[in-house]
């Protein structure tokens, strides 16, 4: 297997990807390739089903066959115990692909006279291997030849044998191994197989159980150390971890609308695709609500929805919020809305983030919504509370999905626990709040915070009807803040007075126009006598020439009659 | 008469009684012709010649050549000897060299 000369660092180990979910995350690629790895865990921590996942995968995914030594289960067994897990073990068995070996060992029916080793077990292995054209091998339990045989120190001998012959073959291996009280495995099997160990862990705390894992040792490969819960289900495994241990999403500057017109103008045009919005509030203050329109805008638009109910059935919130206009059932009928409605106590706090994801990688939602994600953390401790949203919120968006989360405030107290964590998380911090004022309830809605928008910092009210939601700006006035019939009063109160107060200038205004016209009249008048006057100096002007001309006629006749000169 | 045993080398697998149908049915499995392998067939020979005369077959199969075998007769450790009759059938494990626990495995001897 490393006969390739190498392209790569040397530092890079090949690996063999397990194909599943998280495992590869959390080892950086698989198991290594060639190399056998160690599963330790309890019984019932689901160690064969990991190994069998990993030969499955092989096949379907990679194209490698893969051996399954059993020495518990009988073949028809395993088949039947992950046919559940819709893997058809006969069919790969009939092409080839897969080949079951149970390798029995009975003490009882064994009797030691002399020495000898286990090149029978090494023969069956090989021939097995060598019959499809094996590249990846399960061993379980081999804890089990301890009990077949009585010679320990052969038995020793021979396993690191094995494993040395496993590595010669260029087997990727999975062994598995109970755990032991001091040790790892009971047998002390990790002393054989030290490249790489994976610890399996099943545990009850408050009645719930949740399934873990953790990588123990992987030489020469960095790898996750937490423990990360895993879950079992219809689909196989699903390992949860930190999908990213760094923060490099890529973001995208798309919006999305809350489908309330003017909170998207609040928020400076909408929502980032690919952000986390919290909304906050009392009970009843108009979050599931909130919710269902972003729900129904995006499938509207043909988008695919989740919606995670921890306290409502579906049928209760499609009745819900048909009251007020919006018709989520459509949708679900649709296909575009899926549902997911559990109990929050159901389940563990990682169950639920696993299943999440397993519903999220299948469906491929562009919106979720957590209504509420208050049940869901309500009785955890807070640093569990923490890693569990931080991985989720990771997980989201890493795959570019806008996730709403409702949280309950209790009254009495400004903020909550979940708040306080979940506020650090999310992009976008909407806020409702009722008001009591003046024997009535009414709802405030404000943006704590929103990244990366010019968002809106003002209050407004936030009023639910038949009609829908509809967000009015508050009445600002020398009385202070006004909401509800309080703001109606104030507003119709504001209106009356303003309408006196246009007739008062509207009867001043006609009084003025009239003097105007008075006085218009007068100058008129006046114009007109001045007229007249001009006329009378004209004429008595001309008269008075005339009267001169005449005069000096007259004094030429006299001279002229007098005959002076 | 002693049947003769053969040779896995130049023979392997071959019923070395010709006579059908004996009392202990004996299979010796192997992995090739190793120092363990020769020991048991000697001690195997030495026990049945003392105290199975004429009341028995042996059939040693190797596993190199016949791989297929170590997987239907569930065979891990080599040698390997199985009483297939009488039934109940009998494995022993090892060289044979420890004669009381052979004796013992094939019902010869009472167990202590």
């Amino acid at each position: 297997m490393q006969t390739k000369p190498s392209r790569q660092v040397l530092s890079n180990l090949p690996k063999a990807p397990t194909g599943i979910d998280g495992l590869d995350e959390i080892t950086n690629g698989g198991l290594p390739l060639g190399r056998p790895t160690l599963v330790a865990g309890n019984a019932g921590c689901g160690k064969t089903l990991l190994a069998m996942e990993f030969l499955v995968k092989g096949i379907t995914e990679h194209d490698e066959p893969g051996v399954f030594i059993s020495f518990e289960e009988s073949p028809a067994d395993l088949a039947q115990n992950v046919a559940s897990l819709g893997y058809d073990l006969n069919k790969f068995i009939k092409n080839k692909q897969l080949l079951i070996d149970q390798v029995a060992v009975e003490r009882s029916e064994i009797e030691e006279a002399g020495s000898y080793d286990l090149e029978g077990l090494f023969i069956r292995l090989g021939h097995s291997i060598d019959s499809i054209g094996a590249k990846r091998i399960v061993l379980d339990t081999m804890e089990t030849l301890f009990s077949g045989f009585n010679n320990q120190a052969t038995l020793r001998a021979e396993l690191r044998r094995l494993f040395q012959w496993l590595k010669q073959r260029g087997m990727t291996a999975i062994i598995t191994g109970e755990r032991g009280d001091t040790s790892l495995t009971r047998q002390g099997l990790e002393e054989y197989v030290s490249d790489c160990v994976i610890l399996l862990d099943h545990r009850v705390e408050e009645q719930i159980s949740t399934r873990r894992l953790r990588v123990v040792k992987y030489r020469g490969s960095v790898h996750g150390t937490n423990e990360y819960p895993f879950l079992i289900d219809e689909d196989g495994i699903t390992v949860m971890p930190v999908t990213s241990l760094n923060l490099n999403h890529s973001v995208s500057s798309q919006r999305i609308s809350t489908g309330i017109d003017q909170l998207d103008v609040m928020l400076g045009g909408g929502l980032y695709k690919g952000s986390s919005v919290l909304v906050s509030g009392a009970a009843g203050t108009g979050k599931t609500n909130i919710a269902g329109y972003l729900v129904d805008t995006a499938c509207r638009a043909g988008s695919k929805s989740l919606y995670v109910a921890f306290e409502e059935s579906p049928e209760q919130i499609i009745r819900n919020l048909s009251s007020i206009g919006v018709n989520l059932g459509a949708h679900a009928k649709s296909g575009r809305l899926q549902f997911r409605a559990v109990r929050s106590a159901s389940e563990g706090l990682e169950m639920h983030l696993a299943s999440l994801y397993n519903v999220v990688k299948q469906f491929q939602p562009e919106v979720v919504v957590i209504d509420p994600i208050t049940t869901l953390v309500g009785s955890s401790n807070p640093r569990d509370v923490q890693n569990m949203l931080s991985r989720m919120m990771d997980m989201l968006k890493s795959e570019r999905i806008t996730c709403l989360l409702t949280s309950l405030t209790r009254p009495g107290k400004s903020l909550g626990q979940t708040e306080n964590i979940v506020s650090s998380f999310a992009d976008t911090w909407l806020q409702v709040r009722g008001t009591e004022f003046n024997g009535e309830r009414n709802r405030l809605i404000y943006v704590l915070k929103s990244r990366g928008t010019a968002h809106s910092n003002q209050v407004r009210e936030f009023i639910i009807s038949e009609r829908g939601i509809q967000l009015v700006n508050v009445y600002l006035g020398a009385e202070g803040m006004l909401t509800g019939s309080a703001r109606v009063a104030a507003e119709a109160h504001q209106k009356s007075s303003e309408l006196l107060r246009q007739t008062k200038l509207d009867g001043r205004r006609q009084q003025l126009l009239q003097e105007q016209l008075a006085l218009k009249t007068q100058l008129q008048t006046l114009t007109t006598e001045l007229e007249l006057q001009e006329q009378a100096i004209r004429l008595h002007d001309s008269i008075e020439k005339e009267r001169a001309k005449y005069d000096a006629a007259d004094k030429a006749a006299i001279k002229v009659a007098r005959g002076s000169k | 008469m002693t049947p003769p045993i053969k040779r896995p080398s130049r023979s392997p697998g071959v019923v070395s009684n010709m006579s059908d149908h004996k009392e202990y049915e004996l299979r010796l499995y192997i992995a090739g012709t190793t120092p363990k392998s020769v020991l048991a067939m000697k001690n195997l020979q030495r026990y049945c010649d003392e105290y199975l005369e004429g009341r028995y077959s042996i059939e040693i199969i190797d596993l190199l050549t016949k791989p297929q075998l170590a997987l239907g007769d569930q065979i891990l450790a080599v040698p390997t000897l199985v009483r297939r009759m009488p039934v109940p059938i009998r494995r022993i494990i090892g060289d044979l060299s420890n004669e009381e626990r052979v004796l013992i495995g094939l019902d010869l001897r009472e167990r202590p």
